[in-house]
């Protein structure tokens, strides 16, 4: 597992662990059945706050993405290639809403929105 | 459990008071408690440990009335307050070897353990220490006898950048296991940013507010507007700055509508407490 926190971002710290850690379960670079680490032991190694370290892992879990044991931890949960398209594209819509609102702030339309991004895509 | 439990503690001095000061701390957090100079976050500290006569109130540590068991819990208490400032023609050792007989469970290794960290030399008097040098080691006597709760005034004031970053380190590893709980003031906020887990801001002899660290920003919002904006929001606003590019003011995000279409951003907590001081001097 890789993480990199950023305190100058604008992002709250939990959502960057959240989206960080999702996106590599959710490319398969985590697969299921890994082990997170202790959410005490995390807090302490990323420098942050052990209340942030268990939001982010409650939002993990919210989404489906990792299961608790008591008493062993968190772990990567096992999905079906649908469950796992399902929650890519919730979390993909997500960000693209975000994105939408700011070009919908210049009043591009859909079909000028496309024309942009086709020539970066 | 809650390490710390304070509820409606007063206090009345001529010319300032502590207002039903309540929060608490529950065991195995960090939370960091913040105001402007002469809040009152020295005396609410003192008020806890029982070092001034409080007119009324209640303070519980980890389940115990502090009035009733002052000295059982001190035992399980470690406070600092800012640097060691007395016997000051004494040697380290000599102050350490008379406070260490107070204490039952005192552990000489993490002593040693905090003195080699600290690069703190025995031999030296107490006044030839820096000004950082007496904060590290009134924190070696704080972290060493194996107390539960620290209660830290100032902590981080008067230490370069690299101790302060190696102190949050300490106090991170100490929490880990969720045994010990620490309260400390402080009014440099980028030291809480990060490690905090709770936030208690008192201005002015109240406590505005106490919460988790993300819940306490987010119930705010800082608003960036034109001038002519102003006029929509300003007597809801904390208080205001105007300036050639529009205004920046401080709203409660309960009183915020985000379809008005002022941009806002979530402050942090420096520009939190500016606002409120900044509400202050409006009123005088």
């Amino acid at each position: 597992m890789n993480v990199a926190i950023s305190s100058a971002s604008d992002k709250p710290i939990y959502q960057q662990l959240f989206e960080q850690i999702s996106a590599q379960i959710l490319k398969g670079e985590l697969r299921s059945g890994y082990f997170l680490p202790p959410i005490r032991q995390a807090a302490l190694e990323l420098r942050i706050s052990v209340i942030t370290v268990k939001k982010a892992w409650e939002e993990l879990e919210r989404c489906g993405l990792i299961h608790t044991v008591t008493g062993k931890g968190c772990f990567v949960a096992e999905f079906t290639p649908e469950e796992m398209l399902r929650i890519r594209n919730d979390m993909i819509l997500k960000q693209m809403a975000v994105d939408a609102a700011y070009y919908k702030s210049f009043g591009l339309t859909l079909e000028e929105v496309f024309e942009l991004m086709r020539k970066i895509f | 459990m809650l390490a710390l439990d304070i509820r409606n503690l007063n206090k009345s001095y001529p010319a300032f008071q502590l207002k039903d000061v309540t929060f608490q701390l529950e065991q195995g957090y960090i939370m960091g408690f913040i105001g402007a100079n002469g809040a009152g976050k020295t005396t609410t500290i003192k008020s806890i440990l029982n070092l001034l006569h409080i007119d009324s109130g209640e303070v519980h540590v980890l389940g115990k009335s502090m009035a009733e068991h002052e000295l059982e819990l001190k035992q399980e208490i470690g406070y600092a307050f800012g640097g060691v400032d007395f016997y000051t023609r004494s040697k380290l050792k000599t102050l350490t070897d008379a406070i260490r007989r107070f204490y039952k469970h005192w552990d000489e290794d993490a002593y040693r353990g905090y003195l080699r960290r600290f690069k703190l030399d025995e031999n030296k008097k107490i006044a030839e220490l820096s000004a950082g040098m007496k904060v590290k080691y009134s924190l070696a006597l704080a972290l060493s006898h194996g107390a539960k709760l620290l209660i830290l005034d100032e902590p981080t004031s008067g230490l370069d950048p690299v101790s302060r970053d190696d102190l949050l380190d300490i106090f991170q590893s100490l929490v880990v296991d969720g045994e010990i709980s620490i309260l400390f003031s402080t009014h440099i906020t980028s030291d809480l940013e990060k490690c905090a887990d709770f936030i208690t801001f008192i201005d002015n002899g109240r406590v505005i507010r106490s919460s988790e660290k993300n819940e306490f920003v987010e119930t705010y919002r800082l608003l960036n507007g034109k001038e002519s904006e102003l006029n929509d929001v300003k007597d809801k606003l904390i208080s205001y700055k105007i300036n050639s590019f529009g205004f920046t003011g401080l709203i409660h995000a309960a009183d915020f509508d985000p379809s008005s279409g002022i941009p806002s951003t979530v402050p942090n907590l420096e520009e939190i407490m500016i606002y409120f001081a900044r509400k202050e001097h409006s009123h005088v």
